[in-house]
């Protein structure tokens, strides 16, 4: 990191998540240790291999945007992320600064697709089948599309619609994209919007994720892949990072958004400062379709990147003795694989040091939100970095002997903290890092 | 002080064919790849003309090394087009790769090697689970969702999910020619190609990567896209229409763009390291801006924030106006788009406008969606290169002063070029190309 470049800052977090749709009730909640995992409502997947999730419930968009009717008939991953976008905006004070320019202000976000409409689109498929009872006409099936699909809910399923739709709430003209590396996505998106702010294409990036993958397609899909955990009968405990007998992720949704600025910027308008991010490392596997690299190779160089691009040497206690980052967030799934390799890849970036870095995945208790896991994770980090405490990672009773560092099994603990390290990893190879710093 | 960044190698893939020279040789003919649509029957929607890429011509399984042919089968067509695209911009660039000329090892190394894919929202395929949901019927002839559960679902394969990706184009291509820095995948439609392009120029300029394959490709020639285009009003009516009177950009006629499968990938490098590899800059990335139009419907586009974004474009590269020497415009035949185009050239370009020649490519290759941007960029470098013009296919009646009508291939006295995009969803963006010094 150059001196000239611009500091990065935090001035605004909002997230609309499984355990409540405001910061500072889900804050409490992840710090008791609560989860709220239960059987899935939005259709019926009694006899799927997975029955449950970690679902948004009670949830109005309408309550959060300034008039409804300017957004028509948006999809549920661009609902969740106007709240969330709401929350953070409204906490910034930009709603109260006048004079931007919004020519200044640009969007990052690592949002997933909406919803296909399963119920209508198997109708559809089925509807237009030749007289083999399987080959599907393509000419009827468009007119069986124009009879029971819904032609504005189909065009609102475009990964960069959330993003289009929060530079409409706000007025927002810069520089605007969508990235979409699955579970890596909106820790991606963070840490490019840094890049963004630091060349100096715009003053304020609103960025983060939103995602849910809650719809027929999406479990049948994860099922196939045998990546969810099947713990049926037990859905609060299915989601045990780092746990011996871990099955699989559990399936969340929501969004968390952030608003990030140049440090003038926000000192400028005088605006209150969550924190700052120090540093952004990325990588790709390039190895597998579906595994990642047995090393950690990944995993590691993008935490190693991340680490330098903050000034920070992994292999070098501070002054008082302490690592130079006191906090990892695991990427943290539940499924066997990543919760093995991320431990490796901590020890071989940390080395010893790794033993005293509490690392916890906030995913024992709010399951995967896929594409926006990393930006509500960051939010947590930043709380985190506020109040001095660091929420546990749940149902961890049987450890994993292979998995020996300090995962703050159960119970929340106090403890001074100035610099978060939060991690994603992505099927198909994105791997990402942030370096949170207190503000 | 900033890494000067060029491009030094190009892979468009579209109807007019893989790599570079088939399709600049198309566009200098003046021969365009749009057809009758053959790969499923648009019959029920108003566009039945299109640009395949003739499966006779590209084969993806030729083209991977022998170890990865296996993974041909979780390829879905996009994925196919960007892993044809890597191949293509790679050879052009001069490079190995463990996925070109793999005996040789590396040029690059891995580490230093990132890739930037724009990528669009995938169709899965309606056979493919048409065949899964008639084997979970209820009573009423529609997929019974507890038979599905039961055994339904056991006929999609394991990886299914892994087809359709967005992530999985960059997915394969880093996997194929391993590239290990930094990679994303960018999804904001018709401007995804060139937001990757500027996402590879900040990987670069920071130092994460001295190079990167960047740019994007789609198909949207499947139903359910298809159908999606149609909602969005995208698509022109073709019937009554020859086909080369279907997509008519910039005229009064134009009612709507056709769609081409295809973009492309172009090699971005680092100047300093492309030296010192002696390589060839095929161009250099002089400017670019991205900006957003914040229209109330997310679909139209907004000519002040196009003219913002060129400017901006203009200001990072340390250009004025006069400079410009051509532009490729988006030029999709999308009445409000073409309009919101006009106005921002209209309005930076002043009095010149009307001479500033304009190269259309979706004449040529339909609109290739997330992979348009890329070839739009690939003609244009090799218009700096050859310091020539591609023949323009237009039949309308141009509603506007500027150079859109049909015109024969030329020369031309080229130093910088603009290449402008604007995406459904709003984002629009501006790129100067200048040629390589």
């Amino acid at each position: 990191m150059t001196t000239s470049q611009p500091r990065v800052v935090v001035t605004g977090i909002g997230w609309v998540t499984p355990m409540g749709h405001d910061i500072e009730t889900v804050w409490q909640r992840l710090l008791n240790g609560e989860t709220d995992i239960t059987p899935i409502e939005r259709f019926d997947a009694r006899t799927f291999p997975t029955t449950f999730a970690s679902q948004v419930r009670d949830y109005d968009w309408k309550q959060f945007v300034k008039d409804p009717a300017l957004h028509g008939q948006p999809g549920i991953h661009t609902q969740f992320a106007l709240g969330a976008a709401q929350q953070a905006w409204s906490m910034s004070g930009l709603d109260q600064s006048p004079n931007f320019d919004p020519h200044r202000i640009g969007i990052y976000l690592g949002a997933g697709e909406g919803v296909l409409d399963f119920q209508s689109y198997q109708k559809t498929s089925l509807a237009s089948r030749e007289d083999d009872g399987r080959t599907v006409n393509t000419v009827d099936w468009g007119k069986a599309a124009e009879q029971f699909l819904d032609g504005i809910g189909e065009v609102e399923q475009e990964p960069n619609m959330p993003a289009s739709h929060i530079s409409r709430e706000f007025g927002i003209r810069g520089p605007v994209y969508n990235c979409l590396t699955a579970c890596a996505a909106s820790t991606q998106a963070i840490g490019e919007a840094t890049s963004i702010l630091r060349r100096g294409d715009a003053d304020v990036m609103v960025s983060g994720g939103t995602h849910t993958m809650l719809h027929v397609l999406g479990v049948t899909g994860f099922n196939r892949l045998t990546a969810m955990s099947t713990r049926n009968d037990d859905p609060n405990t299915a989601s045990r990072p780092f746990s011996r007998n871990r099955d699989g992720f559990v399936m969340g949704e929501g969004s968390g958004i952030i608003i990030m600025e140049t440090l003038e910027h926000a000192q400028a308008r005088g605006a209150t400062i969550l924190a700052e991010i120090t540093g952004y490392g990325s990588s790709a596997d390039a190895y597998r379709i579906t595994d990642i690299h047995p090393e950690g190779r990944g995993p590691a160089a993008a935490m190693l990147e991340a680490l330098a691009d903050a000034g920070l040497d992994p292999t070098q206690p501070r002054d008082d003795g302490t690592p130079p980052v006191q906090y990892i967030s695991a990427h943290g799934t539940s499924t066997n694989e990543n919760d093995h390799i991320e431990t490796l890849s901590s020890k071989k970036v940390f080395g010893d040091m790794a033993y005293d870095i509490p690392m916890t995945s906030i995913k024992s208790m709010m399951g995967h939100l896929i594409c926006a896991a990393g930006a509500v994770e960051f939010i947590t980090c930043l709380l985190m970095l506020r109040d001095q405490v660091i929420p546990p990672t749940i149902n961890l009773h049987e450890p994993d002997p292979e998995l020996d560092l300090d995962y703050v099994p159960n119970v929340k603990r106090e403890t001074p903290l100035d610099t978060c390290l939060s991690n994603s990893f992505g099927f198909g190879g994105q791997n990402n890092t942030l370096i949170i710093t207190r503000g | 002080m900033t890494r000067r960044v060029i491009i030094s190698g190009v892979g468009p893939i579209s109807t007019l064919g893989v790599g570079i020279d088939d399709t600049w040789n198309a566009m200098r003919e003046g021969r365009s790849g749009l057809k009758p649509i053959t790969c499923f029957d648009p019959g029920a929607f108003p566009c039945h003309v299109g640009g395949e890429v003739d499966p006779e011509i590209f084969k993806v399984r030729t083209i991977v090394p022998k170890s990865y042919r296996k993974a041909v089968k979780v390829m879905c067509r996009d994925v196919e087009l960007a892993v044809g695209a890597a191949v293509a911009a790679i050879h052009d660039a001069g490079l190995k790769t463990p996925g070109v000329d793999n005996e040789d090892g590396h040029v690059i190394s891995p580490d230093r090697m990132g890739c930037q894919i724009g990528s669009g929202l995938i169709a899965a395929d309606v056979q493919e689970l048409t065949n899964a949901f008639v084997t979970s019927l209820g009573d009423d002839d529609e997929v019974d969702l507890e038979r599905w559960g039961v055994t339904g679902m056991e006929n999609l394969t394991p990886l299914w999910l892994l087809k359709y990706l967005p992530n999985m184009l960059a997915c394969h291509v880093t996997i194929v020619h391993d590239c290990q820095g930094p990679s994303n995948t960018i999804t904001c439609s018709e401007s995804s190609s060139a937001l990757s392009l500027g996402e590879s120029m900040r990987v670069i300029e920071r130092g994460a990567a001295d190079a990167c394959l960047t740019g994007g490709a789609e198909s949207k020639l499947n139903p359910l896209s298809y159908y999606r285009q149609t909602c969005a009003g995208r698509l022109a009516d073709s019937s009554g229409l020859e086909v080369h009177d279907v997509v008519r950009p910039f005229s009064v006629e134009a009612c709507g763009t056709a769609l081409g499968e295809g973009g492309g990938l172009l090699l971005l490098e680092a100047k300093d390291s492309c030296d010192a590899r002696g390589g060839r800059a095929r161009a250099e990335l002089l400017g670019y801006a991205a900006t957003q139009s914040c229209n109330h419907d997310g679909m139209s586009a907004n000519g002040e924030d196009i003219a913002a974004a060129i400017n901006n474009a203009l200001r990072s590269a340390g250009l004025d106006h006069d400079s410009i020497d051509a532009i490729v415009p988006f030029g999709c035949g999308i009445p409000s788009i073409d309009a919101a185009e006009v106005e921002a050239i209209e309005s930076v370009f002043g009095e010149r406008a009307s001479s500033i020649p304009m190269v259309l490519t979706i004449p040529y290759t339909g609109n290739c969606n997330a992979g348009n941007g890329a070839i739009q960029l690939s003609i244009a470098c090799r218009c700096l290169e050859t310091q020539s013009l591609p023949a323009r296919l237009n039949t309308g009646t141009a509603h506007c002063t500027l150079q859109v009508g049909p015109a024969d291939a030329a020369d031309a006295d080229l130093s910088h070029i603009l290449v402008l995009s604007a995406s459904q969803g709003g984002q629009n963006t501006a790129i100067i190309l200048g040629g390589a010094s």
